[in-house]
């Protein structure tokens, strides 16, 4: 098992120096010479060329992905807009990004783990309609759209909770009550597809033998339930979380615009509305990163949980 | 019976449209959406009238029993109905958005500017340049279907080549293909697409190349085990015994075979495919204005959302119906066609 922890932390090195060469190569495709599109059509020579040497422009294009990399690495890659390093700029807004993602997370297990849970024991029951069919809704909302219902609901027409904005520290009231529409608008996605998951997981499981060994025997049906089916239910639904962090991330860029969070999603916005390469380069690289990390502990978490499959 | 009823009522409500437009105010053929408009309500006619005069016509296509079989299974899932309902009424609305729309999608309405709630004239109202909002989000339909449906496209071509690939050759080919397609996946979709619209700039064409490129690994993946089950077959070795070029064995003999779940993957493809171009669009990185499209709607209206909350609120509901008929359609299809196969 250790084994194959190992082997999995190591595969991570190869597949971050995959994504760093993919966001290099999208960086070749921009047309035209790259400096004078970084600095826009009225940059004077001089500009341009200080670039060109900076960055090694003109080098061949090992050498200039070496350079990048290195750049990045040691705290010495610059913005072009914000006039200060790629690191310093992610570095504020890191502590924005991580809070939001990781409370959306939790409300969405809190939530849609137990809504999945009591649709499959009360199967075809009101409550297993109804939260089905929210949860089939849920899937096709665009997550701004959910963020703009959520701000017109609570803060135009109930006006209980702020629009927008960053509240500062989570030790504060006020630092949750501008956390809380955020949160809920991100973690929607991920409820709609961990609850029907989780359902048609149980569903499944609740059918097994030994549910029904456990049930002759006369063991409670809440202990069969909680101990017995919910364990071996919740495997596939910690994978589908894994996969759809991918959304959770992606959802994380257009819930912060929507809120005017200040994250390193909303950040890689303007970055690409400036077309300030290097920040954009910085911003998605530190994105994948994290996607990349999360999903290498949800993998990790796995073996813990699912002692059957032995790995090798 | 009834089919016919309705036939004989849609055929109508046609007549009705075609008549109001071509003979009173004279729409006939002008620009090229015009053109467009007039071909496929012709197309519309025919197929309506073969409905109502002819429908033995349609008894050929029973006899293909595969066909059949999985329309029969398709009609017991009452969601996937609904839905391709929908989209077919979607594609009628793009197509004839200049038919059907009450206005034009930026005229401007001087007697209702600053937002105006809805009205009879203005059913959902209209936006702070007093431009009707229920025009707009028709013409909206043409960008997100247009717009999602040639980023699909895209997107199978690339995946299914790389799947085939894959998938036929095997060994290290297919090793490589796979590693580096889940490399490119282990960027977030709407990160990959916006380093892609950062390097290439924001236009509607970037837009699809963008999301077209992303999520590749869904079609490479699905193609590639459904290769790797028909591979071994006889008629596959027979084809390649015969002296039949890869080309020809990929093409006639591999490719027939694993279509059923790469229209499955398509259709909810098209979904995602309409939520990411609503999203780049609503970032302002994605469709520009003044071309109408629901994602910037959206975005412009959230600026409105106290004064005029219609504005965001109607190209919303077209997003969600929009991509909840395609869910509907795709996990319809994937239970008439193989279910098997594709879980």
């Amino acid at each position: 098992m250790f084994g194959y922890i190992i082997k999995r932390l190591l595969w991570v090195i190869p597949v971050l120096i995959g994504v760093s060469l993919i966001l290099f190569g999208i960086m070749q495709m921009v047309p035209g010479d790259p400096a004078s599109v970084l600095l826009g059509p009225k940059a004077s020579e001089e500009a341009v060329e200080t670039l060109n040497k900076r960055y090694g422009l003109e080098e061949p294009l090992h050498i200039q992905y070496y350079l990048l990399m290195k750049n990045f690495v040691t705290g010495n890659l610059e913005s072009i807009y914000y006039k200060t390093t790629v690191i310093e700029i992610i570095g504020q807004k890191l502590r924005a990004t991580l809070e939001l993602g990781l409370t959306a997370l939790v409300i969405a297990v809190i939530l849609a783990v137990p809504i999945g849970i009591i649709a499959a024991v009360k199967k075809n029951s009101v409550f297993d309609y109804l939260s089905m069919m929210l949860a089939t809704l849920g899937i096709s909302i665009p997550v701004f759209f959910t963020g703009i219902l959520l701000i017109y609901i609570f803060s135009v027409i109930l006006n209980v909770l702020p629009s927008s904005g960053y509240g500062g520290s989570l030790l504060t009231l006020e630092g949750w009550r501008h956390l809380i529409l955020p949160a809920f608008s991100l973690s929607s996605i991920l409820i709609a597809s961990t609850s029907r998951l989780t359902r048609s997981s149980m569903l499944e499981v609740l059918q097994e033998d030994y549910i029904r060994t456990a049930r002759a025997k006369g063991v409670k049906e809440k202990i069969i339930t909680n101990k017995h089916a919910l364990r071996n239910a919740l495997i596939p639904v910690i994978t589908n979380i894994g996969n759809q962090l991918a959304m959770l991330f992606g959802g994380a860029i257009l819930t912060e615009t929507v809120f005017a969070w200040p994250g390193i999603g909303r950040l890689a916005v303007t970055a690409v509305s400036y077309r300030d390469q290097p920040l954009v380069f910085g911003t998605i690289l530190v994105l994948s990163f994290l996607y990349v990390i999360t999903n290498l502990i949800i993998d990790i978490l796995y073996v813990f949980i699912n002692p059957q499959i032995s790995y090798s | 019976m009834k089919k016919r009823i309705t036939a004989i009522i849609l055929l109508i409500t046609k007549l009705y449209i075609l008549y109001q437009n071509w003979i009173i105010k004279g729409n006939f053929w002008g620009s090229l959406e015009i053109k467009l408009a007039t071909s496929f309500s012709l197309l519309v006619l025919l197929l309506l009238s073969l409905i109502v005069f002819k429908p033995k016509i349609f008894l050929l296509l029973k006899e293909k029993e595969i066909l059949y079989n999985s329309w029969k299974e398709f009609k017991k899932n009452k969601g996937g109905l609904v839905g391709a309902i929908i989209i077919i009424l979607l594609i009628y609305l793009a197509f004839c958005a200049p038919f059907v729309a009450p206005f034009e999608p930026d005229q401007i309405d001087y007697s209702n500017m600053n937002a105006a709630a809805p009205t009879i004239k203005h059913l959902m109202g209209t936006d702070d340049f007093g431009r009707d909002i229920l025009s707009r989000v028709i013409y909206g339909s043409r960008v997100a279907l247009g717009v999602a449906f040639a980023a699909v496209f895209v997107n199978a071509f690339i995946g299914i080549s790389l799947g085939l690939i894959s998938g036929f050759y095997g060994g290290k080919t297919d090793t490589i293909i796979m590693r580096i397609v889940e490399t490119w996946n282990s960027i977030p979709f709407i990160l990959l697409a916006l380093a892609i619209i950062a390097a290439l700039g924001k236009n509607i064409i970037n837009v699809i190349i963008a999301v077209g490129l992303t999520g590749l690994i869904n079609f490479a993946r699905i193609t590639r085990s459904a290769v790797l089950s028909v591979k071994e077959k006889e008629y596959v070795k027979a084809a390649k015994a015969l002296g039949g070029s890869d080309y020809r064995v990929i093409k006639k003999h591999i490719l027939p075979n694993v279509i059923s779940p790469i229209i499955v993957i398509g259709s909810l493809r098209v979904g995602q495919a309409i939520l990411l171009v609503a999203s780049l669009s609503f970032l302002g990185l994605g469709v520009q204005p003044p071309l109408s499209s629901w994602g910037t709607m959206l975005k412009r209206g959230q600026e409105y959302l106290i004064q005029a909350p219609w504005i965001s609120l109607f190209s919303g509901f077209a997003i969600i119906i929009t991509v909840m008929s395609f869910n509907l359609l795709g996990d319809a299809l994937r239970d008439a066609l193989d279910p098997k196969q594709i879980e």
